[in-house]
């Protein structure tokens, strides 16, 4: 097991690097001028060349993406040139925004959707098979910002039960999840983020069991005499890589936040900080960021597989 | 385990069954895949049921243990096993009986064997569920079964999972488990049949080797003659559903009575001469959907009579423990008054 970890560690540097790459890459990607935004669209050419030298575009493409990586290796994305704070501040408070309300939707997405598709895999073509996925389709082609709306509507404006949007009065910094007065802001979000996730992990675990379910090695079990909950245990464990697989994915989008969902309850994550970034053509912000989050897949796809590969010894093999 | 000592006043069939049907609904069509089988085996007996793809061999062997999915089959007829009616079974009585009165070997070993537990854990579950041992007890027994079956460093075996193991090692772990909790009676599912032809023999001869040791009472699925004859106290060939021909493995092979026996004899190397020219059956079994009115071997049969399409032959007693179903067998027997 030990061997495959350090394999797998190792395999995750290239696609580190790659992403580091195309992350940078992003200044020259996107359209129009990273410097039209900050300089007076007066300004003489001498100000301008200023400017460039200052923040390094003037240097070779290689050389100054030797550079970058230095400095984002030692935990420096440089300065937002929209709000003039350091990137690093900006990414990680808005990540950690999105992680509270990750650790709510996260849970309550793998666990319903978990669920709902057991029940649905345990019996296929049931009436319960097809009410969990006909709501799972629901769940997936609903516009969840459309959702969250309708939340608001209901719970706060007809209800008043709710708040509607933000983060509540203690703001990011001191939001505390045992505290109600805090904890409410975050029910809304977390259940309209949930919700897509909840819908293709309830589709891909019937999936997955449907297919272990007409295996002969389930026959096997049934002539040892073994019960029904016996069976089922076997066939969790041997469909359980793929929907880890399934897993791994939601939770990368869930850590990437939303960028409707957080912009309907303008909460203060990183897809909200993402869209402003882009309106705004703030590359380093959207540097750090891309970046972060891609480090927080990769990082999750090395999670999936170490645990795929404690649950079916084929694929240690691999 | 101790098979040397066969109750000789337990005279009764281990198993009885009676006139079975297994129809499978689904929404296009009924398939009739087995129709009206009867035969019994006594305990420490060994019966083949020899046919081909589609003759509802594997069928009769899982409808025997309920194997089939309730949904869409419909079971008749009566199943005795050890005097319990199986088909009358709750789910309880049911479970005890599977693995535990009654085991099954597959022809696949290693889509059979669940492929996340190590065989060892497979065996020890089995085990554990039948005979309510600790897990160290459970894998004592376990490692007895592994030397049992001539598994070579059934230690380090016993935790190997099962794409580590070669398909006769698999199959043999496969036969390990069956036997773990000491069943009367044993359902092989053609075990051989996936195996290559030298692992085939060592299979067989293990088997052979344990049923007798056992004293098991053993059904053996097979298509292959060979085996058959190899195995077999007694043969019964399946046409269609239909038991065709039933005897003594030694009467059966000197003496196919049935067109479809002597068709399968004659599609089978057995030391001709190598010029002659191996005889297939001509056409191919009837759609189970649509069976035939009368016998439904004969569209194919080489000595088809116009009655052979109104009803099917009744049975004949050739001698006291042979069985045919051909109308051409009374007719024999009349003649040679």
């Amino acid at each position: 097991m030990f061997a495959i970890i350090l394999r797998r560690l190792i395999y995750a540097i290239p696609i580190a690097l790659g992403v580091s790459v195309v992350c940078f890459s992003l200044v020259y990607l996107a359209p129009g001028d990273p410097l039209q935004t900050i300089l007076p669209a007066d300004a003489s050419a001498d100000t301008i060349a200023f400017i460039k030298h200052e923040y390094g575009f003037d240097r070779p493409i290689p050389v100054q993406f030797f550079f970058w990586l230095t400095r984002v290796l030692q935990g420096d994305f440089g300065m937002s040139i929209a709000t003039r704070r350091p990137v690093v501040d900006e990414v990680l408070g808005s990540l950690s925004n999105t992680a509270v309300l990750a650790t709510i939707a996260v849970p309550l997405a793998f666990l319903i959707g978990y669920s709902l598709g057991v029940i649905a895999g345990c019996f296929p073509g049931g009436w319960l098979d097809k009410l969990v996925t006909g709501s799972a389709v629901m769940g997936v082609s609903l516009p969840n910002y459309w959702v969250g709306i309708v939340l608001v509507i209901i719970f706060s404006v007809e209800m008043m039960a709710l708040p509607a949007t933000g983060m509540g009065p203690n703001g990011s910094t001191a939001f505390s999840l045992f505290r109600w007065a805090d904890l409410q802001y975050l029910i809304l979000p977390a259940i309209t983020l949930a919700l897509v996730p909840v819908g293709i992990l309830a589709r891909s675990t019937r999936a997955s069991l449907a297919e272990i379910r007409n295996q002969d090695f389930v026959t096997t079990l049934r002539a040892k005499g073994l019960g029904e909950g016996a069976i089922v245990r076997h066939m969790l464990k041997n469909a359980m890589p793929p929907v880890l697989a399934v897993m791994g994915l939601q939770f990368g989008y869930l850590m990437g936040g939303s960028i409707l969902v957080e912009t309907v309850f303008t909460w203060p994550g990183s897809g909200f900080v993402l869209s402003k970034a882009i309106i705004n053509r703030d590359i380093p912000v959207l540097q750090g960021s891309i970046l972060m989050l891609a480090m927080i897949f990769v990082a999750t796809n090395l999670v999936v597989d170490l645990l795929q590969a404690a649950i079916d010894p084929r694929i240690r093999r691999a | 385990m101790d098979g040397t000592l066969m109750p000789q006043a337990d005279i009764a069939p281990l198993v009885e069954i009676e006139d079975l049907t297994v129809r499978f609904t689904s929404r296009e069509a009924t398939v009739s895949a087995v129709n009206g089988v009867s035969f019994s085996v006594k305990p420490g007996e060994v019966l083949c049921i020899l046919g081909e793809s589609g003759s509802g061999k594997s069928v009769t062997l899982r409808a025997m243990m309920r194997l089939l999915p309730e949904k869409r089959t419909t079971i008749t007829g009566r199943i005795t096993i050890a005097g319990q009616d199986v088909l009358g079974l709750n789910a309880r009585d049911l479970r005890a009986l599977r693995g535990g009165l009654v085991s099954m070997i597959f022809q696949e070993p290693m889509t059979a064997l669940d492929p996340v537990y190590t065989v060892g854990e497979q065996i020890i579950e089995t085990l554990r569920k039948h005979r309510n041992m600790s897990r160290e007890g459970a894998r004592a027994r376990a490692l007895d079964l592994f030397e049992l079956v001539k598994i070579p460093s059934p230690e380090r075996r016993l935790d190997s999972y099962p794409h580590e193991l070669s398909g006769g090692l698999r199959q043999r772990a496969m036969i390990a488990m069956a036997l773990s909790c000491g069943p009367r009676l044993l359902l092989a599912d053609e075990p051989t049949t996936a195996l290559d032809a030298t692992v085939q023999i060592q299979v067989l001869i293990l088997l052979r080797r344990l049923q007798r040791e056992l004293g098991m009472g053993t059904i053996f699925v097979t298509h292959d003659l060979g085996v058959a004859s190899e195995i077999a106290d007694r043969i019964a060939v399946m046409y269609a559903g239909r038991i065709v021909e039933e005897g003594p493995v030694a009467d059966i092979l000197a003496n196919p009575r049935h067109p479809y026996t002597q068709g399968l004899m004659a599609s089978t190397v057995h030391g001709q001469h190598r010029d002659a020219d191996i005889q297939a059956i001509p056409g191919s079994p009837p759609d189970l959907r649509r069976m035939p009115a009368g016998c439904s071997f004969g569209p194919r049969c080489p000595t088809s009579q116009p009655r052979c399409r109104e009803a099917f032959p009744p049975i004949s007693h050739p001698s006291a423990d042979r069985m045919v179903r051909c109308f051409r067998e009374g007719e024999e027997a009349k003649a040679s008054f």
